[in-house]
């Protein structure tokens, strides 16, 4: 008896995937959340004709206090009321050179969803989020055949800390267990593979925790489906500390997550590109598996804005790239297409950087 | 090449070859521990949380948890400890090993840890099937995991089943699962020996042999084992079971076992046993005569002593041959014998200081090598300086002669000045220094406190010092310190600076010291890094490379601290105003002082002042870590802390009955209201005023928190305490000051005539520990007595010490507030000079230094805070409220400015 992985679900797409890894740096999006502001969007958009009444339109169900709730904020919810913003956002992306496009999910978990009353859209919201992704990249595949395209399945971090308690005078309470948590992502996740994702990204990671949960649903959903996906993990280290909210290391942070095997590691928002060089560089030096990274556009200034131009981004994530850091990049909050356009520009020059071989015997 | 494990907490630990040995603390183990059983039973969580910390510090790599025990909820007691510990950063750091038989209780654990720990155990006990299910878990739960040797048939005692079973469950784990082979470690059983047992007489060899033939063929697993087992049989005789543990590592450790779990603090040396007992334990250990455990049972007895009992006087010692003699009271801290010890070696040397740089210096050496390596302690080390400084007094006289016949000195490692800076008169900890120091073959030359610049230098130039060390205790010394190197560096000075002291740091030596001077500054920690940099900075070889160490690494911190000072955002004075904490909604209503005005206290009793000595900080002193009570039980400092602790009680005892020490106070509580961020206070309003007062009201000036803060959280004053002055509500302050450092000066000075720098620096501890407990004392009494805010107040010690009650007591010069320059206003309205002795430093220090003095603010919502950096803005602000010019107020400031000034 000799163990054997799990094989790809999609095992075309994923062989693609690395054959296009193994020669250039990939190119992730930029935010959602920043082109969705530029919309400024009302409650009647994000009711939609559908939730017109502020619930659920499309099922019988008892009405309760919870009919007629704001709804204004629910960004995920938008894959189901408009659609056609969510798909025109990814092809702007596309258009702007991005090979990967994550979906519209960062908050379609129950815990999320419950501050509008929307748990029972959860499974809908992400299926319906990998949808338009996928469609996006097929549609832009079609228009350039030369580049293949990737819809990534994104889990976002909750609003919940499972290694953090709330609750100052009392260090030992948690308010979200990680068995709660495995439930959520995993109703989340099988949304996303029934939507079509050809990769899932666990991001935004404040707590390893969470995240090691969310990676513990993952995995049991590829087994029940028996066949897995290509996996990105993204942390997210919150100020100049250098270490995750739970407290983590960079490099404690690998090593609690390598078992899932990622396809890639990295690290997201809190920072600009700048800020974030030492901890991408101390994963680069540990990791055996690709590195990503997509930062905001700079720190916030005082008004909670990120100002940082594509220029400037595109340079400091260019020298990432000229000194083989890098395998996938993008951007978090404050970036959009203009960025995306300026980075894939200044890496498109660089070889990626070549994957640590692990101490084999 | 083998694959390298890897772990984490917050922290990663690569278990790299060269680590050789990973420890795995034991003592967080309810079967294996009673304290930390008791302390779980009886639910006293935070206790139980000190024992993981004591681990940590005491060097624990990993920690072993385990809560298996038939009258607790593992599963509940499991998750509640596991994050607690996540929350304490000095402990959540290592990698957590989760111990359990139950593996629901494993799987509870596993869900509670965000690093990568390590799960104790598996094994194919209940079969193949069961083990494989257990170990996917683990992998997917993200952790190593314990593989025990033990399968259907039970656990494996010889050296061929261990092998057997540990190389069946590696393969079936990396050829089924693709386990890890580096995420496995083998666990082929200790069990006990010497249990007159003949089939258990081999076992130890089993381990050790199945260990060599494991670490072979599977070079990327590790070989761990429970070590108290082995020597179970001798429980209750600690000496021996510490030689077999001993013996046992030493053997396996060279076998391959790379990993084990032990009391970190409580491993002896295998080259420090007694060889007689040494080679019986080994006899035992490798099975080496049919006869070995009954020559160790013979032998065991000598040895055997109760932990905790105290051991009875042994002189043994006394027969040995002089030199040895004087080692070892050196070692121990005797100073009985040691002039007439001193005097034989004298008799029989060439020259008297032949006395020093042999015996006594080697006497010293070890007591170096073992405070160096944590296994001797603060206060014994203080203990041997004081036989030490005994036995070369006596040999003063007869050196002084043999120098003025050959001109001969004596050799010593080198010179250093050391001095507390101008206005402050905070010695404890500089003295400690000069003693390890000391004892460490340097010259220590100690000026004492409040020294000026110039007298630092000259003494240096006149005595060719090889480095000057400066401390300080309080915030206006980091200033002070600065200015010092800035003179050192105008005046060309060539040897390097020494900074030390409770308020210095890295971050401040780097930023605001180092710059100024440019032959070296280094920060020293703690006394017990001073040997190291002292030795570093007199070695010829290592000096250059040390100091181009030390500069890289401040350059970095000021790198760091530049890139960082542009990221955290303050707010504007304003907004931080607009923020401040509001006293509305609540319906608290001050009360009037019952007995306003100004009360002195002119012979307080100190057998009251006793009972109110927070012990803690005591230890902390001695730079021993731990609470009290509990460090008093401690596995690894007790000992020595309940010595150091019945030291310091006969001592305050003679301080009590013999009056060493007067104790005198003065408070005081006058009308007073907010008006911005400064106190109105009506000194006519208390009847006590003096007739002939000015009617001027005196204002106190408070600073403000700028910190970019959530929006539930205010910017805080302490002036917000107050009711402001257009509210209409009348409201009080209070102020006072405490001295129990009255006539303190004759005992140390008797002391030192002495030599005994271990009274010296205990009295000048316990002073401190007493003006504390004064202060504690006296703010009880204010609140249930003189302001009466708390009439009702019922707390007990431990309550005081958590500071359970309502109202504060802030001191200026502290986080609160932080500009030590108000001291003068507390002093004027309480004439604190006059009515209690103490007097205000240039430098605002209070001399003698163990007095105390504050604020009080009655409102029950009040609390301590940290007022932080400060903006231009408002340091301009509190310039112009105080009549300062800017420049003044940023110098006053300094430690707390944003940035740069001009």
């Amino acid at each position: 008896m000799s163990y054997s992985p799990l094989p790809w679900l999609h095992p075309e797409r994923a062989q693609t995937l690395k054959d296009a890894l193994s020669r250039r740096i990939l190119v992730l999006d930029g935010a959602m959340g920043t082109m969705l502001q530029g919309h400024a969007l009302g409650e009647k958009d994000y009711r939609g004709e559908r939730f017109a009444h502020g619930c659920d339109g499309t099922h019988d169900h008892p009405h309760d206090e919870r009919c007629g709730r704001d709804l204004k904020g629910n960004n995920d919810l938008l894959s189901l009321s408009r659609p056609d913003l969510i798909r025109d956002i990814h092809a702007r992306y596309l258009d702007a050179g991005a090979d990967l496009v994550e979906t519209n999910t960062f908050n379609a978990t129950r815990i999320s969803q419950a501050d509008y009353g929307m748990q029972a859209l959860v499974h809908e919201i992400n299926q319906e989020g990998a949808r338009l992704a996928r469609a996006a990249c097929a549609a832009a595949e079609r228009k350039d055949p030369s580049r293949p395209r990737f819809a990534i399945g994104v889990l976002g971090p909750t609003s919940r800390t499972a290694s953090i308690s709330p609750d100052v005078n009392d260090p030992g309470f948690r308010n979200v267990s990680f068995e709660e948590l495995v439930d959520n992502y995993t109703e989340s996740v099988a949304g996303l593979i029934d939507g079509g994702a050809d990769l899932i990204m666990v991001e935004t990671i404040f707590d390893t925790l969470n995240a090691k949960a969310a990676l513990f649903a993952v995995d049991a959903e590829f087994s029940r489906r028996k066949g897995r996906l290509p996996l990105m993990i993204s942390g997210t280290i919150t100020d100049r500390s250098g270490r995750t909210l739970s407290g983590q290391t960079a490099e404690a942070f690998y090593i609690s997550l390598a078992h899932a095997r990622p396809l890639s590691i990295g690290f997201n928002c809190a920072l600009g590109a700048d800020e974030l060089r030492p901890h991408v560089q101390a994963l680069a030096e540990l990791a055996d598996c690709n590195i990503s990274t997509h930062p905001n556009a700079g720190l916030p200034n005082a008004f909670g804005e990120y100002d940082e131009t594509p220029e400037q981004m595109a340079t400091t994530l260019g020298a990432f790239a000229s000194e083989h850091l890098l395998n996938i990049v993008g951007g978090c909050c404050g970036t959009g297409p203009e960025h995306i356009e300026a980075i894939a520009a200044a890496v498109r020059p660089h070889a990626p950087r070549a994957r640590r071989a692990r101490e084999a015997a | 090449m083998t694959r390298i494990t890897r772990l984490s907490g917050l922290e990663p630990l690569v278990l790299t070859p060269d680590l050789n040995f990973v420890n795995v603390g034991e003592r967080t183990n309810v079967t294996g521990s009673a304290k930390f059983r008791r302390l779980i039973k009886e639910d006293r969580f935070d206790e139980a949380v000190e024992v993981a910390r004591q681990q940590v510090e005491n060097g624990a790599q990993i920690i072993d948890v385990n809560m298996d025990e038939g009258l607790i909820d593992s599963e509940a007691a499991m998750v509640r400890f596991l994050n607690l510990i996540a929350s304490e950063p000095d402990i959540a750091r290592v990698p957590v090993m989760i111990d359990s038989s139950k593996w629901s209780v494993i799987e509870a654990g596993l869900r509670c840890l965000q690093g990568k720990g390590v799960v104790n155990s598996i094994s194919m006990k209940e079969g193949e099937a069961q083990f494989l299910e257990h170990a996917r878990k683990v992998m997917h739960y993200g952790a190593a995991a314990v593989v025990m040797a033990f399968d259907e048939d039970g656990q494996a005692d010889t050296r061929e089943r261990k092998v057997a079973i540990c190389s069946r469950a590696y393969t079936l784990l990396t050829e089924t699962l693709d386990f890890p082979p580096e995420d496995i470690i083998f666990d082929p059983n200790i069990f006990a020996i010497a249990t007159g047992i003949e089939e258990h007489d081999n076992y130890a060899v089993d381990f050790i042999e199945a260990a060599r033939e494991l670490k072979k063929r599977f070079p990327s697993s590790h070989i761990s084992g429970g070590l108290s087992n082995v020597s179970f049989s001798f429980r209750g005789n600690n000496h021996v079971r510490e030689a077999i543990h001993s013996v046992f590592l030493y053997h396996a450790i060279a076998a391959g076992m790379d990993m084990g779990i032990v009391n970190a603090g409580a491993l002896a040396i295998y080259d420090d046993l007694d060889p007689e007992l040494r080679k019986a334990v080994e006899d035992v250990v490798l099975n080496r005569r049919k006869d070995g455990t009954e020559r160790l049972l013979a032998l065991a007895d000598r040895y055997r002593s109760e932990p905790g009992e105290v051991r009875v006087e042994n002189l043994a010692w006394r027969e040995k041959p002089v030199r040895e003699r004087l080692t070892h009271a050196l070692v121990h801290g005797i100073d009985q014998y040691v002039v007439d010890d001193t005097e034989q070696v004298r008799l029989d040397s060439a020259r008297p200081l032949d006395v020093i740089e042999g015996p006594l210096m080697d006497g010293m050496n070890v007591v170096g090598d073992l405070f160096g390596a944590g296994k001797m302690f603060l206060p014994q080390v203080v203990k041997s300086a004081r036989v030490m400084k005994k036995a070369v007094a006596h040999l003063l006289p007869y050196i002084e002669a043999e120098k003025a016949r050959s001109g001969d000195t004596a050799k010593n490692n080198g010179k250093i000045i050391m001095a507390t800076v101008k206005g402050d008169v905070h010695d404890i900890g500089k003295n400690i220094v000069g003693v390890v120091l000391r004892c460490n073959n340097f010259e220590v030359i100690d000026l004492g406190v409040m020294v000026p610049t110039q007298k630092i230098l000259d003494t240096a130039i006149a005595e060719q010092a090889d480095m000057i060390g400066l401390s300080g205790l309080i915030t206006p010394s980091l200033e002070e310190m600065s200015q010092v190197a800035r003179e050192m560096q105008r005046q060309n000075f060539q040897v390097p600076l020494l900074i030390g002291g409770a308020t210095t740091s890295r971050a401040h030596t780097a930023l605001r010291i180092e710059p100024h001077y440019g032959a070296g500054t280094v920060w020293v920690k703690d006394a017990s890094r001073a040997v190291g940099v002292a030795q570093s900075l007199v070695s010829k070889d290592a000096v250059n490379d040390f100091l181009e160490k030390i500069r890289d690494e401040y350059a970095e911190v000021r790198a760091r601290h530049k890139k960082r000072g542009s990221g955290k955002k303050l707010v504007t004075l304003t907004q931080a105003r607009n923020n401040a904490w509001g006293r509305d909604g609540s319906d608290y209503t001050p009360s009037a002082p019952r007995k306003p005005g100004v009360h002195v206290f002119e012979q307080y009793d100190l057998a009251e002042l006793r009972r109110y000595i927070d012990w803690t900080p005591f230890f902390q002193t001695w730079e021993m870590a731990g609470r009290y009570p509990a460090i008093l039980d401690d596995d690894v400092v007790g000992a020595q802390a309940r010595e150091l602790f019945d030291d310091a009680q006969a001592m305050l005892d003679r301080i009590i009955d013999e009056k060493w020490l007067r104790a005198r106070a003065v408070i005081g509580f006058w009308p007073a209201s907010k008006v911005g961020d400064d106190v109105k206070v009506d000194l006519h309003g208390s009847d006590a005023a003096p007739a002939d007062a000015t009617s001027e009201p005196v204002m106190l000036h408070f600073l403000r928190q700028q910190a970019d803060k959530p929006s539930d959280r205010p910017n805080l004053c302490l002036a917000d305490f107050i009711a402001a002055e257009d509210s209409g509500t009348p409201d009080w302050i209070g102020g006072f000051a405490v001295t129990t450092g009255l006539g303190i000066e004759e005992h140390v000075e008797r002391f030192e005539a002495e030599h005994d720098d271990y009274s010296s620096i205990l009295l000048k501890a316990l002073a401190d520990r007493l003006a504390e407990a004064f202060a504690e004392r006296m703010h009880q009494r204010v609140r249930t007595e003189f302001w009466g805010h708390q009439a009702d107040e019922t707390l007990d010690y431990n309550d005081l010490v958590a500071e359970k009650y309502h109202g504060i007591r802030p001191a200026p010069g502290y986080p609160a507030c932080p500009d030590h320059t108000e001291k003068t206003t507390l002093f004027e309205m309480l004439d604190v000079t006059a009515n209690t002795g103490i007097e205000l430093t240039e430098g605002f220090a209070m001399y003698p230094a163990a007095s105390v003095s504050g604020w009080y603010f009655a409102h029950p919502d009040s609390q301590y805070f940290v007022v932080g950096n400060l903006s231009r803005e408002q340091v301009a602000d509190y310039a112009r409220r105080k009549g300062w010019s800017l420049d003044e107020a940023e110098r006053r400031l300094a430690p707390n400015l944003d940035y740069e000034p001009d």
